[in-house]
């Protein structure tokens, strides 16, 4: 009810001199605009940017097998063979934190579309829970591959937008068949466009295929590792027959009868890695010790005895991007809080003129029953009122501003409910802080010499 | 019934070094109802002994008494609770406040009272107070809008709003011309007589200090004499002739 009063008073005094208002909260106005502006395309920005690294698999964790290493010479991460497709069904059974997890084969070889040819950059050998963990949403067309096909190791594949560009021209690859190492493998799905990672690297130049077909036809290996060299695994020049690098086929291809007849005998296979999604970011490194803890059991690691195994986030990666972003959004509010701050010098400056300007209405006041604190507070909240009046003119300059930046610059901007109550918290700050020291001025005032002023 | 009561009061101001003793022990006894009249030579103290009574400014020594109460040694805070209840003022310069209606500027007290009155109840206690004072019909009108004499009447209404025993007025006709000064004498009267108001102003004006039942002169410091009006009347034409 009293500070209801008062705030009506300090309106009733601001309104006897609006040019002057206006003027003054100018600086608030700017500031506060400026704040917003800044907080609502930072925002936007970093969006953006997690969008970005989500594209990336924000969540996403590597599995790799460990170094092997032979009298001292160590052969580089991924060499050993200790990854099988059981670790990944058994890590993604005994960890809650991940939401998904793919075991995943890797090639590298030429394919062939008629009379185009291409070598993507990666072959992806996996299962339809890989969609799933690199957050690739829908496909553009068509079906991915179902479990049953990686079971049978059927000839089916998915293409990336980069492959069906380069070999189909645009038609739909749909039921089409292409040829990897002269195998035939039925198009069954084309991914959603990715477009480049932050690496440069075309996220869209990929195939995928069930990772037991990529596994035994086309790295036609078992135990080795895949050499991902496109050399060794495929050739296309003159000397092939010479010096032919294709392994020999010792035994003739089975017919489809032969191969329901007489199912794959379950072999030791290993596979490259093990890709697997957190349900968020935050139970990245819960996921992380879980991993670790079930694949150590399963490999039979004594304690003290090192992994065999590494994992990777992507957390690194994020926070450098994010550090960045953040580092400019502050920047950018520091200088809008600089100009916050001329604002508030100036609502001091106007505020010290008005307690000057109206000695004599204090000398009054007080004569009629102020005390020192009523003067105080009435004038402590005309400079609130007034930065908060500038403020609120300032929150709709600001997000018009930012709003027109997205309009014309077609920059990413996200509305801050945050950076709207901050505006307000900070520019009622603002004028209590420089509004306190004319206030208090007034209040010392003596109401004799206050109303002889002249 | 003694409502002000001054015992041995006196001003000094310190100018520096130098003391300047302006007024020299006041004693002084005045009663409700009272309507007086404080004249003097200039620089006699009168508006001195104005800010002590109305309890802007503390007396160097001496006690002053109002309603029973010593006032000398309150805080600044208890002297403008004091004010606000007890004390009404009218300026010689109105001192209303600019782009602010009649109405607005003699509810301002009120803000200030203890007593907390609705929007309503306040805007309905100033309009009984401007009607009383003759403005019943001016009450949006902006001090720039009235007339001297009428600005006169708002800082009346304004200084009554609290319902104080008593009023003090400074010089409150001198900027005013003689028919305007006649109105708001009249009212004084009027308020004295009607309502048991105790008047005291100050003024150099004889005719002025006519128009009280009491006057009392000072000089110096120093109370000079107390008379009842009509000697004082007499007494001014006397010297006159
Ligand atoms: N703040 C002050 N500091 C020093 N001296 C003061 C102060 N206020 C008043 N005086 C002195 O006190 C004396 C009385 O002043 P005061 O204003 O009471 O006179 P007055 O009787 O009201 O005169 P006038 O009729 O001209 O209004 C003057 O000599 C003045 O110089
Ligand atoms: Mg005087």
């Amino acid at each position: 009810m009293k500070v209801y009063a008062t705030a009506r008073t300090a309106f009733k005094a601001l309104r006897r001199n609006p040019m002057r208002a206006m003027l003054t909260t100018l600086g608030i106005v700017i500031g506060v605009g400026a704040v917003i502006a800044m907080m609502e395309i930072g925002a936007g920005a970093s969006a953006a940017l997690k969008k970005t690294i989500a594209s990336m698999g924000a969540n996403v964790l590597v599995i790799r097998p460990g170094t092997a290493s032979s009298g001292g010479i160590s052969f580089g991460a991924g060499t050993t063979t200790t990854l099988t497709p059981a670790d990944c069904q058994a890590i993604l059974r005994e960890c809650p934190s991940l939401r998904n997890a793919a075991p995943m084969v890797r090639a590298r070889a030429q394919v062939v579309y008629g009379n185009r040819n291409w070598i993507p950059n990666t072959i992806y050998g996996t299962t339809p829970a890989y969609l799933d963990v690199q957050d690739w949403g829908s496909l553009a067309e068509g079906e991915p591959f179902s479990d049953r096909d990686v079971l049978n190791g059927n000839r089916v594949c998915i293409l990336g937008q980069t492959l069906v560009r380069e070999l189909f021209d645009d038609e739909s690859p749909l039921g089409k068949n292409i040829r990897i190492k002269n195998i035939s493998f039925r198009v069954v799905g084309v991914l959603s466009a990715k477009g480049a990672n932050m690496m440069g690297f075309d996220q869209d130049d990929v195939i995928l295929a069930p990772w037991t077909t990529i596994k035994y036809r086309v790295s036609g290996t078992s135990l080795a590792t895949t050499n991902q060299s496109p050399a060794a695994t495929d050739s296309v020049n003159t000397l092939s027959n010479l010096y032919p690098t294709e392994q020999l086929a010792l035994y003739p291809e089975q017919s489809n009868v032969q191969q329901a007849d007489n199912p794959m005998p379950v072999r030791f296979a290993n596979i490259d890695q093990i890709m697997a999604a957190a349900n968020s970011s935050a139970e990245i490194s819960p996921a992380i010790e879980e991993i670790g803890a079930v694949l150590r059991e399963r490999h039979r690691l004594r304690a003290g005895e090192p992994d065999d195994f590494n994992i990777r986030d992507m957390a690194e990666l994020t926070n450098t991007l994010s550090t960045t972003t953040r580092l400019m959004t502050n920047l950018l509010l520091a200088v809008a809080m600089i100009s916050l701050l001329v604002g508030g010098v100036g609502i001091m400056n106007i505020m010290l003129v008005s307690v000057t300007e109206r000695t004599r209405e204090i000398g009054l006041r007080m004569a009629v029953g102020a005390r020192g604190r009523d003067i105080l507070r009435q004038f402590l909240v005309e400079a609130v009122v007034l930065c908060l009046t500038g403020g609120a003119m300032g929150i709709v300059l600001g997000h018009g501003g930012s709003l027109l930046v997205q309009l014309l610059l077609k920059w990413p901007v996200e509305t801050s409910p945050a950076a709207i109550a901050a505006a307000v918290l900070v520019s009622a700050g603002v004028g209590i802080i420089f509004g306190f020291y004319p206030a208090w001025k007034a209040s010392r005032l003596d109401p004799i010499e206050a109303l002889r002023y002249e | 019934m003694e409502l002000i009561t001054l015992h041995g009061i006196e001003k000094t101001y310190q100018m520096g070094d130098i003391a300047v003793p302006v007024l020299k022990g006041i004693s002084l006894a005045i009663n409700q109802g009272e309507l007086i009249a404080l004249t003097g030579s200039s620089g006699s103290g009168k508006s001195t002994l104005m800010n002590i009574l109305g309890c802007l400014d503390r007396p160097t020594a001496g006690e002053y008494w109002l309603e029973g109460q010593e006032t000398s040694q309150l805080s600044a805070d208890a002297r403008a609770l004091l004010r606000n209840r007890k004390l009404g003022f009218v300026f010689q310069s109105f001192n209303l406040l600019a782009r602010t209606s009649a109405l607005e500027n003699v509810a301002m007290p009120l803000t200030y009272s203890t007593e907390n009155l609705s929007d309503a109840e306040t805007r309905k206690r100033a309009a009984e107070m401007l009607a009383r004072v003759g403005l019943a019909d001016r009450l949006n009108h902006h001090p720039a809008q009235l007339s001297g004499g009428q600005q006169q009447r708002v800082a009346i209404a304004r200084a009554l709003i609290n319902r104080p025993p008593v009023l003090f007025a400074d010089e409150p006709t001198g900027n005013l011309d003689s028919k305007t000064s006649e109105e708001v004498l009249q009212m004084f009267e009027q308020l004295n007589a009607e309502d048991g108001i105790t008047i005291i102003m100050v003024t150099h004006d004889p005719k002025v200090a006519g128009h009280a039942k009491r006057v009392i002169r000072m000089e110096d410091g120093l109370i000079l004499d107390t008379l009842p009006a009509a000697d004082q009347r007499r007494e001014t034409s006397g010297g006159a002739a």
